[in-house]
């Protein structure tokens, strides 16, 4: 086990523990960086993808994994963004970095709307009101056709920043750098505010909302401003998946992407950036893991193509309950176990990660 | 006499909407915990009944194939808290609502491969007959469904009055620990509950394919009979029947007097209105958190 | 100088009287306990100064200033810190996390400066840095400073809370039953830390609490509540020896057998 001599306190505050820390995330960015020079095309193309994803579980985590407010209706902020994003670039002509970042503030004022309302809800009344939202988002993207285009849809402009045309077909590469510096940047934003007093702050609301009012914390506040950063990053993700499909309608921003997102930040590992990074790298995988097994099946047993439809949600279905049953801290759970495991040698006791279990909340309604 | 039409077609809808609702209610009065696999709990039962009396099936006669699918998902519920949802004994309600959200996309998988993604009705003696009431034409399978939602409601309201099995999931529901030392085995008594809340989906889940067709997305209908749970608030049993009722009444006149569009999203702002401003449902009591 | 003003308080709940027309004053630097049987309406009594609860009728004043037109987390802004009965932490977090969200009124960055972490912010969170590990200090916490608070023993939770309030820095703390569930042990450091707490800190204490040598050790003065109202107010000795209150305790007539 490492230990760590603090002489400063600045020692507690610093984005890394210690030197190892700084250059491991470092090779880390540096083989990100260097992604396009090493993959082809169409794995690219998957790269991209988990980042996007990431981008929008960073959102979802700020809000469910750390200030601890469930929400099942985070594709209608994906929707916010993305079509923000493209009305204001396609229609107003603005350029993209000031459309971007707009389009970000717009979800993230659409969030604070939402949050308004929803701060007297609590945990599943909380889920059950954003899944309802966003299935409103839905048939509210149909009905607001002069702006969205409705259900024919819309096409994303084309990206060009200083001089430089971005197109995620014609330039993938450039394309999978923009969302590598998206990406980076939200997280080093959501580092920062962890170690801030906003990120105790919602940490506070999310163990107990009354001995948080008692040291001073807000839960309206916190919450809404929340709702309003994790809106504002979904939001973001939501404008560069606009570009990655290029064209987009009512049916990319559905409940169960809603759904999905909320699952994807659970099997990564809630509470922690780590696991929106897993849980985006999970859903990648999982259908292309899928094609290749069942190519490997056709191939074995010499039959033709067998196609199951729905498999992938089955699939992915069973990875939630494993979790959720055996790890309920998610694969960023899992890691950290078996570093410590690693680093204690062979120390290590079952219990370290005990979990806390909680009986008969007195907040329930009879 | 269109408005009793729209009536009767609401309350047959309705109906199963508070079935599924009442579903989510047993479970979460009993558990704590939200079931959202309950809607496809319905659509599995639907299919079960389907895949025994159906003629291109297995062709049992309807009543057996219906007794068939209330067993059988009666079996399901029980088998799936006893084997999954019971580990999640004391922990956070966010837990369970992931768990049933998984199992929700298994049975949906498992009814897709067994039965095909094509919509399909279940064949029934009920079903195109009609039932003439002075000028009116009736569909009576909607009748039908009225009557049988009329009768269970009945039967659950005596086995919770009289039952000793009833008054112990009534005692278990209030307060967990006081009924654990009260002798009243909780954990055995989650699986009666779940068993039960199978039973019913699976009731809603043969009244709504007698009356339409069913396929392994109708389990999203369970949306829609949260809707009637969060409006009857979600503690209490006849507030998810009446939720249910509402909710189912609201459709017809709103796709009648509403442009499509418009008529589709009116349970749900519905919902969301009374959320916003009666958090805890139109009956629910609240009890805040004691310091 | 008065520090906390109470005055005609009454709570009603529903047809119940939590607390009935209370009044009373605690000094600036005062030990001032309140003591009763169960659901004579301490509790209820805490939760209107920390302004959980509201009073149908009365006032609170802390130093000079109506407390009733703040929100309960703009109590803690006014200098009032508190603890809970059955321990309130924020369990999934480090001890050092608790203690820092104790600093959370003292904080000046607003959340953009946050976000980019300017070089304010970390000046700031250095300062409360120090002022948490001089509580840490105080109250003897640096075996658990990186531990998460779930897994710690009880006694120690409950340092943790009071730990959390003070660091604050607060004028008044109040304490609700700050030795119950504590071992003999732990009870008699609880009472060098109370006593510590207006003697290093200067901060004055309002303290709930059953374990009456705790009390008789250390508080100035006692007030005894029965069913909603004050029976009895003073020294220690004086109120123990009250006719009212042992009748309140133990039963009418049992004090003459």
């Amino acid at each position: 086990m490492r230990v760590h001599f603090k002489t400063t306190y600045d020692h507690d505050i610093r984005l890394f523990a210690d030197a190892r820390d700084a250059l491991r995330y470092g090779l880390l960015v540096a083989l990100a960086v260097a992604l396009p020079f090493l993959l082809d095309d169409f794995l690219l193309g998957e790269a991209t993808n988990v980042l996007i994803w990431a981008i929008a579980g960073m959102g979802l985590m700020l809000l469910t994994g750390h200030a601890g407010q469930p929400s099942l209706g985070h594709a209608a902020f994906l929707a916010a963004g993305c079509y923000a994003h493209a009305i204001l670039m396609g229609r107003f002509g603005l350029p993209f970095a000031a459309s971007f970042v707009l389009a970000g503030v717009i979800a993230g004022f659409v969030g604070v709307l939402v949050a308004i309302p929803a701060l007297r809800l609590h945990g599943i009344y909380l889920a059950i009101a954003t899944l309802a939202l966003s299935i409103l988002t839905e048939d509210f993207i149909v009905l607001a056709e002069p702006w969205t285009g409705g259900v024919a849809g819309m096409t994303a402009p084309d990206i060009s920043i200083l001089g430089m045309e971005i197109d995620r077909l014609g330039s993938p590469d450039s394309f999978y750098w923009l969302c590598l510096a998206v990406a980076v940047l939200v997280t080093l934003g959501y580092r920062n505010i962890l170690r801030a007093p906003f990120g105790r702050a919602l940490l506070a609301v999310r163990d107990s909302e009354i001995s948080a009012q008692a040291m001073g914390v807000s839960p309206a506040r916190t919450k809404t401003a929340a709702f309003g950063l994790s809106c504002m990053t979904t939001g973001w993700a939501g404008a560069l998946m606009g570009h990655f499909f290029y064209t987009f309608n009512h049916e990319v921003f559905t409940v169960v992407i809603s759904i999905q997102l909320l699952l994807m930040i659970v099997i990564g590992g809630l509470g922690s950036i780590h696991g929106a990074y897993y849980g985006a790298a999970v859903v990648a995988i999982v259908p292309q893991a899928i094609n290749v097994a069942r190519d490997w099946i056709a191939q074995v047993s010499g039959a033709g193509g067998v196609a199951i439809p729905g498999l992938e949600v089955g699939v992915f279905g069973l990875i939630l309950i494993f979790f959720i049953l055996f790890e309920p801290l998610g694969i960023h759970g899992r890691m950290t176990k078996w570093r410590v495991y690693f680093e204690l040698f062979p120390f290590y006791r079952r219990d370290m990660f005990r979990r806390q279990k909680s009986y008969l909340r007195t907040e329930r309604m009879r | 006499m269109e408005i009793l039409q729209l009536i009767v077609s609401g309350l047959a809808n309705g109906s199963v909407y508070g079935l599924i609702a009442l579903g989510f209610v047993l479970i979460y009065k009993a558990t704590e915990q939200v079931n959202f696999a309950q809607g496809d709990m319905m659509m599995l039962g639907a299919f079960i009944a389907l895949g025994l009396g159906n003629d291109s099936q297995i062709g049992a006669p309807f009543w057996l194939a219906c007794a068939g699918a209330i067993l059988a998902m009666a079996a399901i519920g029980w088998g799936l808290e006893r084997a999954v949802l019971r580990h999640l004994f004391g922990q956070p309600q966010i837990a369970a609502m992931i768990l049933t959200i998984a199992l929700g996309f298994l049975l949906r998988f498992a009814a897709g491969a067994i039965w095909g993604h094509d919509p399909l009705a279940l064949e029934n003696p009920v079903a195109g007959k009609t039932l003439r009431l002075g000028g009116t034409v009736l569909g009576l399978d909607e009748v039908a469904t009225i009557a049988v939602t009329v009768v269970l409601t009945g039967l659950l309201y005596l086995f919770f009055r009289r039952t000793r099995l009833g008054i112990a999931m009534q005692a278990s529901s209030q307060n967990q620990l006081a009924a654990y030392c009260m002798g009243i085995p909780v954990r055995r008594i989650h699986g009666s509950i779940w068993a039960l809340a199978g039973a019913t989906a699976a009731v809603a889940g043969i009244l709504f394919a007698s009356k339409g067709s069913i396929d392994p997305g109708t389990g999203f209908l369970g949306i829609k009979a949260f809707a009637a749970a969060v409006i009857g608030g979600f503690g209490s049993l006849p507030g998810a029947l009446a939720g249910g009722l509402i909710v189912g009444l609201i459709e017809p006149f709103a796709s009648r007097y509403l442009d499509a569009g418009y008529a589709q999203i009116v349970p749900y702002a519905v919902m969301l209105l009374v959320l916003v401003v009666r958090p805890h449902g139109l009956l629910a009591q609240v009890h805040a958190k004691k310091v | 100088m008065t520090l906390l003003e109470v005055e005609n308080a009454t709570v009603r709940f529903g047809g119940l009287t939590a607390l009935e027309d209370v009044s009373f004053r605690v000094g600036q630097g005062e030990i001032f306990a309140v003591v009763g049987p169960n659901g004579a309406g301490k509790s209820t009594l805490f939760n209107v100064i920390s302004r959980f609860c509201q009073p149908a009728s009365g006032d609170v004043r802390f130093e000079g200033e109506s407390v009733l037109g703040h929100s309960p987390s703009g109590i803690a802004g006014l200098g009032i810190a508190r603890t809970f009965q059955n321990i309130e932490l924020f369990d999934r977090t480090t001890v050092l996390q608790n203690l820092l969200i104790g600093r959370h009124t003292r904080r000046r960055a607003s959340i953009l400066p946050q976000i980019v972490f300017a070089p304010a912010v970390r000046r700031e969170e250095i300062a409360h840095r120090g002022a948490v590990e001089r509580i840490i200090d105080f109250l003897d916490l640096h075996p658990y400073r990186d531990n998460a608070v779930a897994g710690l023993p009880y006694g120690v939770r409950k340092v943790v809370e009071i730990g959390r309030a003070l660091s604050m820095e607060p004028r008044l703390i109040l304490l609700d039953e700050p030795a119950s569930g504590l071992s003999v042990e732990e009870a008699g450091d609880m009472r060098f830390w109370i006593e510590d707490i207006r003697a290093q800190l200067g901060v004055t204490v309002l303290m709930v609490e059953h374990n009456m040598s705790l009390v008789s050790a250390v508080s100035d003065r006692v007030m005894v509540l029965a069913d909603g109202r004050i029976i009895a107010l003073g020294a220690p000795r004086e109120v123990q020896s009250d006719a009212r209150v042992v009748e309140a305790y133990l039963g009418t007539g049992t004090a003459m057998r």
